[in-house]
């Protein structure tokens, strides 16, 4: 078990010009599950294969354990990864396949048999050992692929959206045995999802990507609650946050008719006014607006509703109860409840 | 649902019908001739040139009379023994050749690797008898003609460019992520080749060995230059029973039909092995 370091690392694919990680800086202490989770493209698995050992590091250093792994190959750098694909060994039983890392060793036969059969008990595999990944069914051949990552008692576990090719009640249930199973081994783990929700629930740590730079690195509910620029606050939480752009130097802060209290000290233009969904509430104050689409979830409902701001049209997605008797192009008033966030016109937030 | 199984929705039976006979005939049409050939082998000369008799008193006398050894002449078992000697080790020489070029062509490929792709399959633009002379005075110089190792030299340079190729776009296919699995699983270059590369391109080797074994075996122009006293293959056997004093067709039948046998047993275990390996298939 050991501790993970990015220092500037930076990857710059060859015939690009553009670095698919750009200067990561990242510390992720021994025992951690980090999630790594950003937009398609936001260069995740890059980070993630960087630290592997099948990207270059065009810049920067990367370390396991203290100890600068930049320039070793991925043989020699203690780490298990589970892929996207699992990218089990075909001609292999199960078997063999969670024993392959072991057999490279030069670990005896027998000491294979006895782990490899301790990893299948904990993760319910033992039938299936004779068996060729092929005949396996989804599940299954993912909870092999994870099989053949414990089996190691690596350095770091890295997996790159492992969950991403089971069907959604899977999911939500392998979602939780992977917390769990990770807390029970407490090794080190680099988790890489465009899921926010995979992120935030699994995480201990969130590190949100985008475009190769790291835009904040933060606990799932300190992400959540003081998301540190307008993109991040955008991508945590669903549905998303309101970000309504706000006109800079126009008299006092408001959104539609409503008045922004907390705003900053004077001199420090606000570009957009973000509030979440269940900071809104439909009452008989507010700012005026008409309903356009309600999405009734049961316990809860979303209720679209477009109001005017500063002359233009604006859409703010309120939360509220479920089974409403709301409809659509009802007029209502849109109260705030809770704390705004403010974005400079650069985008960054702005401390209140 | 009264429509058969295998039958894809949608396509009528007697299309279906139609294009099954359409191969059958394709198929027999490319047959026949061997089917012929194998016929006139057991006949008598007489037969075998008169007008074509699909009944016959089967003989096996031509098998006798090309497989018992003239002194002096080309022997069927020095011909048979010399060819299986060349064949296997210009095969075996290509595979251990080729291998590592697919991997590094592919798998994980080297800086202009096109270039160097383009470079094998350029060799086989020359035709082989513009290099026929050249190749006879380096051989003569260095005591390879009439020999042995003169063939299983040229053989596996004349299969080379090909295994390479063909070796390449199997490797191609290997999913990107096996490797790196196996990388990480503390695997070297040769672990990943012998351990997960290999049995996943097994069919592919098996395919690309079978036609390298057709090749080599069928060859005729290069070794009636450079071995027509000594190491001798079967195809010059086999033209050895041409003769011009008379016509000699069933006997000719009769030599080629043992000629062929070995590509026709060799094609028939590749064929295992590929279908074996495919089956293996299924990555995710
Ligand atoms: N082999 C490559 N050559 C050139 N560019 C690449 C290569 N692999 C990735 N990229 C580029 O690098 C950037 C980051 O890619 P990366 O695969 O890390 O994204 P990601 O965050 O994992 O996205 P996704 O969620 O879609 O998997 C992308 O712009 C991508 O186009
Ligand atoms: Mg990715």
């Amino acid at each position: 078990m050991a501790d993970v370091t990015y220092d500037g690392a930076t990857r710059i694919y060859p015939g690009t010009e553009i670095a698919a990680v750009d200067s990561l800086d990242l510390d992720i202490a021994d025992g951690e599950f980090l999630v790594l989770v950003g937009p398609s493209g936001s260069g995740k698995s890059t980070a993630l294969r960087m630290l592997a050992g099948l990207e270059f590091i065009d810049g920067g250093s990367v370390s396991i354990g203290g100890r600068d792994v930049t320039l070793t190959p991925p043989q020699d750098r203690d780490i298990a990864m589970v892929f996207q694909n699992y990218a089990l060994y075909p001609n292999m039983t199960v078997a063999a396949n969670m024993g392959f890392a072991l057999k490279q060793r030069g670990i005896e036969k027998e000491e294979r048999a006895r782990r490899v059969r301790e990893a299948a008990k904990v993760l319910d595999l033992e039938e299936y050992l004779d068996r060729k990944p092929k005949n396996l069914s989804g599940g299954q051949r993912q909870r092999v692929a994870m099989g053949r990552a414990i089996v190691r008692e690596p350095q770091v576990f890295l997996m790159d959206e492992p969950l991403s090719n089971l069907d959604a009640k899977l999911r939500v249930q392998t979602r939780t045995e992977l917390a769990e199973l990770q807390a029970r081994l407490g090794v080190t783990t680099v988790y890489v999802t465009h899921d926010q929700v995979e992120a935030m629930t699994m995480g201990h740590r969130v590190a949100v990507l985008r475009d190769g730079k790291l835009q904040q690195v933060a606990r799932p509910r300190d992400l959540y609650s003081t998301p540190a620029n307008r993109f991040v606050a955008g991508f945590i939480g669903s549905p998303a946050m309101n970000l309504i752009d706000v006109d800079p130097g126009n008299g006092p802060l408001q959104l539609g008719t409503a008045p922004i209290t907390g705003a900053p000290a004077s001199g420090t233009a606000v570009g957009t006014v973000g509030v979440r969904p269940e900071h809104l509430r439909l009452g008989s104050t507010g700012i005026n607006g008409r309903v356009t689409v309600i999405e009734e979830l049961g316990s809860q409902a979303f209720v679209h509703v477009a109001i005017e701001h500063e002359g233009r049209d604006e859409v703010l997605v309120v939360r509220d109860e479920g089974e409403t008797d709301i409809q659509r192009n009802d007029n209502v008033q849109v109260g705030i409840l809770g704390p705004c966030h403010l974005f400079g016109t650069d985008g960054e937030r702005i401390d209140q | 649902m009264s429509t058969e199984r295998s039958q894809i929705v949608g396509q009528s039976r007697r299309s279906t019908i139609i294009l099954g006979l359409a191969a059958w005939i394709a198929a027999l049409l490319v047959f026949f001739p061997i089917f012929w050939m194998v016929l006139n082998g057991f006949k008598e000369e007489i037969d075998a040139n008169s007008s074509p008799k699909l009944i016959f008193d089967p003989t096996s006398d031509r098998y006798t009379e090309v497989t018992t050894q003239t002194e002096g002449l080309l022997g069927f078992q020095e011909a048979f023994t010399n060819s299986f000697v060349i064949v296997a080790i210009s095969t075996l020489l290509v595979l251990i050749m080729a291998i590592p070029a697919a991997y590094s062509l592919s798998i994980r490929p080297i800086a202009k690797w096109r270039d160097v792709l383009f470079f094998f399959i350029s060799t086989k633009f020359l035709p082989i008898v513009a290099a026929i002379l050249p190749l006879y005075i380096i051989g003569t110089r260095y005591g390879l003609t009439n020999s042995r190792i003169g063939l299983v030299i040229l053989y596996t340079a004349m299969n080379l460019p090909l295994a390479v190729w063909m070796l390449r776009s199997f490797f191609s296919e290997v999913p990107k992520e096996l490797v790196e699995a196996a990388q990480i699983d503390g695997a070297g270059i040769r672990g990943q080749i012998t351990s997960v590369i290999l049995p996943i391109v097994a069919p592919g080797i098996a395919a690309t060995a079978l036609l390298c074994v057709i090749f080599a075996w069928n060859e005729f122009f290069l070794a009636v230059q450079l071995n027509s006293v000594d190491g001798s293959t079967v195809p010059i056997w086999v033209s050895s029973n041409v003769s011009t004093r008379g016509n000699f067709l069933a006997k000719l039948s009769a030599a080629s039909t043992l000629a062929t046998l070995p590509v026709v047993i060799a094609g028939w275990a590749a064929q295992k092995r590929m279908i074996r390996g495919l089956a293996m298939g299924a990555i995710k």
